[in-house]
């Protein structure tokens, strides 16, 4: 019985073409998951939170039944004989793996057109990309394929694609959950995220992934609390926010917001503060640092991090007489562009003469970014209300600069540079386009997160003009 | 005299000061390695002790092994280093194929300790640092033609890295140095410091001065030391060769030199060996390292007395000699041992000389370990007693004892199995110095007359003929008696 929710969401994937010649969401299926739906029914689980859901995972997220690629030649074919910590816990909560889910290579990109399988698109527009990297995740969810996907963060890498593609997304506090099995790109930066079609899916996701885990040394030991129960209470009564107080930084807010989100922004305020939250125009001032910060840390930890794939071991080699150009051509052959330009700037920041220029600098820096939130916070705001994505959902292929492209984690760089929570959700539309609106917490403070987030997303479904939920373009 | 074209001041060879300091890598003895729980066995099969966290698959993730940490404390802690309460992994970057991440764990700017020093022979050298981190692999490049084979059990294997500050002015000093060094490892049970199996590893930084000057000379890095002769012979060739260099007006070049032991000399290693650009920054993957005063208090109280309070003790409580107190204290076990042969027999210098000639005898030639030999302590305390009580003598005890320790039955048993108890009785004594008396009757009648100068021969024959068992001391006497002294 509980193969069928897999079925459908096979037929659902067919129907929508996840495919590669379609939308291109799904670069592997997992062959066993229909029988590991069935097994489990029969060893008679039942009970459990997620018996028989399908789920879909980030191919930089490490699976038994399928290959792990992370969208890159360099680890074409390539199968892990471990699994994540994250894929181990939805398991073992009864969820079945669906299939892998396209990404940016190495998850550096923001529309998920940097990926070797060719891009994503989104299932709201297929001419217009999903967002990135987690942007077949975030496709999966919004196409209905599955309820619950997993993405992981290093700069937005989550809440961007779920804005774009009108789903939830939840970037959790760093260390609340397990990196093991995430393949790294910034490990100081990284976690692995849900994409979900409820905040109420999301948070009963995060609920089962959280938690210490003695395999990663950055995972926290605090408790985790009931996320479901927060979201199922903030659903009740009119004012379920009465107390809170939301901060609008100014930063986030610049001038040139397209107007259309900012409009999806402003209403969202005026609903969070219908629900009973006070709303206070608060600053702050080190967010203008965030891109260059994000761009000098996240590459300097990915040039690290990416030398481990060298042609020795596992992935791609190409042969060459010499061991050094034997790296530089499996190198060359199995990078990308975009993850070739991150290496060598990460090299460069990190060079002997440069490192105290740009990598501890940037450091300092994001203490500052840091101390920003930790001062608004103190000073009695509970949450902050920000857009999550500067735009609606772009065409594929209409940005070329890279610049232009690393703008697009303008509001969302900074949660994963102080390691606070943050979560994406749908806001209504512009242009036809889903909007999202950015709630972002103190380290820890998912649960007010959750609870604010569904009050909202409760509100916006029952008001007049709200947003079909997640229902697919076809 | 002033070079003309350089301004350099050069001199003869002789006027030339070495100045040394030492990187010297020791594995951990710990069951499991650094980051992962691979065990650390020396000798298993190629690529049996690995896992996802040291072969750097996708995803995986170091966690600290908290016994590296104890290890790496007791040895900063013997060294007289100050144990920082936060210290800061590093991540060391370089491309080679026993690398499986492409970096190394290490520790850079925020080491676990610094600042202690180690007395030597005859002078104390600073340590500037000890820190922890994680071996690479290695790579065998004589297994197969054209191609080299990766063996990465190694890899992850938890190391200390020792600093020296440039105290060691000469290849002597260096050896010395490095016993003591390899000393304090064993009596901490850090290490077991065997070079044959790479668990301790030396590199060299080497400079000359002018004798009489402050100011260092440009250094060069020697490695490939794999012994600590070794060590002495590269120290001693490249010191040879700067100073030709530096005595001819040349300049020395800051590179890595390499030691090539079977023809005895330094060479440059290629280029890029030496020019590493590692671009350290701190480890995302590892909270910083935070210890507590009172575990480092606790892991110092734990610490076993290091080997010069041994060797002055040794000289104060037993009033050995320097050179039995060297000898015995070298191998903490040995000295154990002879501190428990001591405390049963009573007299120290007897213990000291059996434990120095008889025991390390049959243990080199045996190449066994203290703790595994036949003859334990106690045993050795009672056959020392059999000879102090005259119950046999001391040449019957080394027959006993090569008995003993092969036999493992204690020193009474054997002397009366082997019948070397010694004949004190007068009666049996009388008789077989009547028997010699008659088969030697010129001697006999020439000692008897006055000529005491064939006592001697008379006892060694008398001795003889007991098979080693008459008492000799009591021969003596009898003897005189005859002559009616």
């Amino acid at each position: 019985m509980t193969g069928s929710l897999v079925r459908a969401a096979l037929d659902r994937a067919a129907s929508v073409g996840a495919g590669r010649e379609g939308l291109n969401i799904l670069v592997a299926v997992n062959p066993h998951a229909v029988a590991d739906a069935e097994s489990a029914a029969a060893r008679g689980g039942g009970q459990r939170l997620l018996e028989g859901v399908p789920v879909a995972i980030k191919d930089n997220i490490a699976t038994l039944d399928t290959p792990t690629t992370c969208g890159s030649r360099i680890l074409a074919g390539y199968v892990s004989p471990f699994e994540a910590t994250v894929v181990e816990r939805l398991r073992a909560a009864g969820a079945v793996v669906l299939g892998k889910t396209n990404m940016d290579e190495f998850a550096m990109g923001s529309s998920t057109e940097h990926s070797a399988y060719g891009p994503t698109r989104n299932p709201r527009d297929p001419c217009r990309v999903p967002g990135g990297s987690s942007g077949g995740s975030a496709a999966a969810v919004a196409a209905g394929i599955v309820r619950i996907a997993l993405g992981s963060e290093t700069g937005g890498s989550v809440r961007q694609p779920a804005s774009f593609c009108g789903v939830v997304g939840v970037k959790p506090t760093y260390g609340r959950v397990s990196r093991y099995g995430l393949v790294a790109f910034a490990s100081s930066l990284d976690q692995v995220g849900v994409l979900a079609q409820s905040v109420e899916d999301a948070a009963l996701a995060l609920g089962i992934i959280a938690g210490r885990d003695p395999r990663d040394a950055t995972s926290a030991g605090r408790d985790v609390p009931d996320y479901r129960s927060a979201v199922r209470r903030a659903a009740t009564g009119t004012t379920p926010l009465a107390g809170v107080v939301v901060g609008r930084p100014r930063e986030y807010f610049p001038d040139g917001l397209h107007p259309g989100v900012r409009e999806r922004c402003d209403a969202a305020l005026n609903t969070l503060a219908e629900l009973g939250a006070t709303i206070r125009d608060v600053s702050l001032p080190h967010t203008t640092y965030a891109i260059p910060v994000y761009y000098i840390v996240a590459p300097a930890e990915a040039s690290s991090n990416l030398a481990r794939f060298d042609g020795v071991r596992y992935g791609a080699r190409v042969q060459a007489e010499a061991v050094t150009a034997m790296y530089d051509a499996t190198r060359s052959h199995g990078f990308g562009a975009e993850v070739t330009r991150r290496i060598l700037l990460g090299t460069y920041v990190l060079s002997a003469g440069y490192y105290d220029a740009y990598y501890k600098r940037a450091q300092d820096v994001r203490t500052l970014i840091t101390a920003d939130f930790r001062r608004v916070f103190a000073g009695g705001v509970d949450l902050l209300f920000t857009p999550t994505a500067p735009t609606p959902a772009f065409k594929l292929g209409s940005i070329s600069d890279p610049y232009e492209m690393y703008l697009n984690d303008i509001f969302t760089a900074t949660a994963n540079l102080s390691g606070v929570p943050a979560i994406s959700v749908p806001i209504g539309t512009a242009e036809g386009l889903p909007v999202g609106g950015q709630i972002i917490a103190p380290h820890f403070g998912e649960a007010s997160m959750f609870a604010a987030a569904a009050a909202l997303e409760h509100a916006l479904e029952h008001s007049p003009g709200a947003p079909p939920p997640s229902a697919p373009a076809s | 005299m002033t070079d003309a074209t350089t301004g350099a001041v050069t001199a003869g060879t002789g006027a030339y000061e070495m100045v040394v300091g030492l990187e010297v890598h020791v594995q951990l003895k710990t069951v499991t390695k650094a980051f992962c729980s691979c065990s650390t066995e020396y000798g298993a099969p190629p690529n049996t002790n690995v896992c996802p966290v040291c072969l750097a698959l996708p995803g995986a993730l170091p966690v600290l092994n908290a016994h590296a940490v104890e290890l790496a404390t007791r040895a900063a802690l013997a060294l007289g280093c100050t144990v920082h309460p936060v210290s800061v992994f590093a991540r060391k970057h370089y491309f080679y194929p026993d690398l499986p991440k492409g970096y190394q764990i290490s520790q850079f700017d925020r080491p676990l300790a610094t600042g202690g020093s180690l007395a030597t022979d005859e002078h104390a050298v600073r340590i500037t640092r000890v820190h922890l981190e994680e071996d690479a692999g290695k790579s065998i490049h004589d297994r197969y033609p054209a191609a080299t084979a990766i063996d990465l059990n190694r890899a992850g294997v938890p190391l200390i890295e020792i600093v020296s500050e440039p105290d060691i002015r000469s290849a002597a000093a260096a050896g010395q140095y490095l016993r003591a060094l390899k000393r304090v490892m064993e009596y901490t049970g850090v290490s077991d410091v065997n070079m044959e199996e790479g668990s301790l590893r030396v590199d060299a930084n080497v400079s000359a001065r002018l004798r009489g000057t402050e100011a260092l000379g440009t250094k060069t890095e020697v490695k490939n030391l794999n012994s600590f002769s070794n060590v002495e012979r590269a120290l001693a060739a490249e010191f040879a060769r700067q100073t030709a260099v530096l005595s001819a007006g040349g300049r020395i070049e800051q590179q890595t030199m390499l030691w090539d032991a079977a023809h005895g000399s330094v060479r440059p290693a290629r280029s890029k060996e030496g020019s590493h650009d590692y671009r350290y920054f701190p480890e995302p993957d590892l909270r910083p390292l935070v210890v507590t005063s009172a575990w480092v208090d606790a892991v110092r109280g734990s610490l076993a007395e290091l080997p010069a309070a041994r060797a002055a003790r040794y000289a104060s409580q037993y009033g050995l000699g320097a050179g039995d107190i060297a000898a015995l204290i070298d191998k903490p076990r040995v000295a154990d041992y002879f501190e428990a042969v001591a405390a049963g027999h009573g007299d120290a210098k007897a213990a000291a000389n059996w434990v120095l000639g008889e025991v390390l005898a049959a243990l080199n030639a045996t190449h066994m370990d203290v703790r595994a030999f036949g003859i334990q302590p106690a045993a050795l305390a009672g056959l020392l007693g059999l000879v102090r009580d005259g119950t046999i003598s001391h040449a019957a005890a080394k027959t006993v004892f090569a008995e003993m320790a092969h036999s493992g039955e204690p020193a009474a048993v054997v002397a009366q199995r082997l019948g070397v108890t010694q004949v004190g009785d007068d009666d049996a004594l009388n008789r077989w110095i009547d028997e010699v008396m008659a088969e030697n009757p010129a001697e006999a009648s020439r000692y008897l007359a006055g000529e005491r100068k064939l006592q001697g021969p008379l006892v060694g024959r008398i001795m003889k003929k007991s098979q080693g068992r008459a008492d000799p001391k009591r021969v003596n006497q009898l003897l005189a008696v005859r002559t009616g002294a």
